[in-house]
């Protein structure tokens, strides 16, 4: 399945991305972390940035919404709203309003 | 014709300034790496177009940067510093005991004979090293697991591993400091390590001379005398004329002995320069004038350098990384401060002026001399 992404702009300039989405595809269930895994593999200088590399934990500056939900709370094997998985809403990873 | 690059890492991004040999005007480049923090950026003395730059945020972590190209372009290499084996744990600010976490690198120390080969320094203080020009990252820690580890305590602005310093005469001596913790050696290659802070004196801990525990700031060294080592310690200006064995105090007539960075001259071993800050608590110049000191003998006799340089209603201060030299025949001495000016001197420091101002706050000035 195509997962469509939004990044925010630190992360699209780290990965080299214009302004916009990005898709990944994703085989089987589309979680967070399957859906994180696809993006890190299709751009590696993203490991450690939204996941830290040791525990595969969220960083906590760093949101997950979908669907107008924050899902950053969510386990990272739980199932991602049905809209992101088909493809017509994407996931959007969010820097959190903090910092100076 | 020869000129001189000067790596300035701000709170806000990096930028590179390059001038001819007279360093009157300069190019200005950047930023790079626009809202991210550079604690350091330091190019590689085999390999000038080699330069490696520790990026990082609150939101998004540690990435390090690689240039090939002398700044120009960039690409990011790896960033997973992977403590060894079971991390362990030091003390805490409330006594109990802390799990290492890695938080950022605070110095990047390419080696002095190979363009692959960069040490990296970080919170919490360990020490790695990557051979293979920055992708990956292996820690040698001998120097975490000293028996004095667990005792290891964060200073202020956390426990970190801040200063990197390659003997060029001897390739298997590594002297690195920690916040706060004190100076540490290794004589083979980074294996093993010992405390080196016999003579310091540190009146805010309960063992004054305790054989860690020491807030040091900085330390420098001549290539030319690999032996003498200068340190600014929080407070107090030392000296060692032994690799750190044994260190005495140089402090002299400084009006102030507290300070961040300090710095020997390139071709003059025993001139060093410091910049006194007031106290640990104002973190600004006494008088509100901003002085660099030169000690001329290797500690102990310091004049005030002060043409060109504010000397009323100055109240930045100037970080540990953020003094460097270069070794054109004159020698030129930089510094960048927290109110986002980078100073130079063409002259060993008789004259200064601003050759960039209105930065964020400097958190790292390095100097490449270019052939």
């Amino acid at each position: 399945m195509m997962i469509r992404i939004m990044l925010p702009a630190h992360l699209r300039m780290l990965a080299r991305l214009g302004s916009g989405e990005v898709t990944v595809q994703v085989e089987g269930a589309v979680t967070q972390r399957s859906v994180l895994d696809a993006l890190e593999l299709a751009y590696p200088m993203l490991r450690g940035t939204i996941r830290d590399h040791a525990t595969q934990q969220r960083r906590p500056f760093v949101r997950f919404f979908a669907c107008e939900e924050d899902r950053s709370h969510e386990p990272p094997d739980a199932p991602l709203p049905e809209a992101v998985a088909a493809g017509s809403e994407p996931l959007m990873i969010v820097g959190a309003m903090a910092g100076g | 014709m020869p000129g001189v690059r000067v790596l300035v890492g701000t709170r806000k991004g990096a930028f590179v300034l390059t001038s001819d040999e007279r360093r009157q005007e300069w190019d200005i480049s950047g930023p790079h790496f626009g809202g991210w923090e550079i604690y350091h950026i330091k190019g590689s003395p085999v390999d000038p177009s080699r330069i490696y730059v520790s990026q990082s945020g609150g939101w998004f972590g540690q990435i390090i940067q690689r240039s090939d190209d002398g700044g120009a372009t960039w690409e990011p290499v790896g960033n997973a510093f992977a403590y060894d084996g079971v991390p362990g744990t030091h003390q805490w600010y409330d006594g109990t005991q802390h799990p290492w976490e890695f938080t950022r690198v605070w110095h990047l120390e390419p080696s002095l004979t190979d363009p692959d080969t960069v040490y990296a320094g970080v919170e919490d203080a360990a020490l790695f090293r990557s051979t293979d020009a920055g992708q990956t990252w292996q820690e040698l820690s001998g120097l975490r697991r000293h028996t004095t580890g667990p005792s290891w305590q964060p200073g202020a602005g956390g426990m970190c591993l801040h200063t990197i310093r390659l003997d060029p005469a001897n390739p298997n001596r590594i002297v690195v400091a920690i916040s706060a913790a004190g100076a540490f050696r290794s004589d083979d290659g980074g294996e093993t390590w010992k405390p080196i802070n016999r003579g310091l004196r540190s009146e805010g801990i309960p063992d004054a001379d305790a054989e860690v525990g020491h807030c040091v700031h900085s330390i420098a060294m001549h290539p030319a005398h690999p032996d003498v080592l200068y340190m600014q310690k929080h407070w107090d200006v030392m000296r060692s004329d032994n690799a750190g064995d044994l260190w005495h105090e140089v402090s002299g007539n400084l009006p102030s002995d507290f300070g961040f960075p300090i710095a020997v001259h390139a071709h003059e071993p025993e001139t060093i320069y410091v910049v006194p800050i007031k106290s640990d608590s104002e973190h600004f110049p006494p008088e509100g004038k901003l002085r660099v000191y030169r000690s001329r003998t290797g500690g102990d006799a310091w004049e005030a350098l002060t043409t060109g340089l504010p000397q009323q209603d100055c109240y930045v201060n100037v970080l540990r990384d953020a003094m460097a030299v270069d070794s054109l025949d004159s020698c030129g001495i930089y510094f960048g401060t927290t109110g986002g000016q980078v100073y130079a001197s063409p002259d060993g420091g008789d004259t200064w002026s601003a050759i960039m101002r209105d930065l964020p706050a400097v958190l790292s000035v390095e100097v490449q001399t270019l052939p």
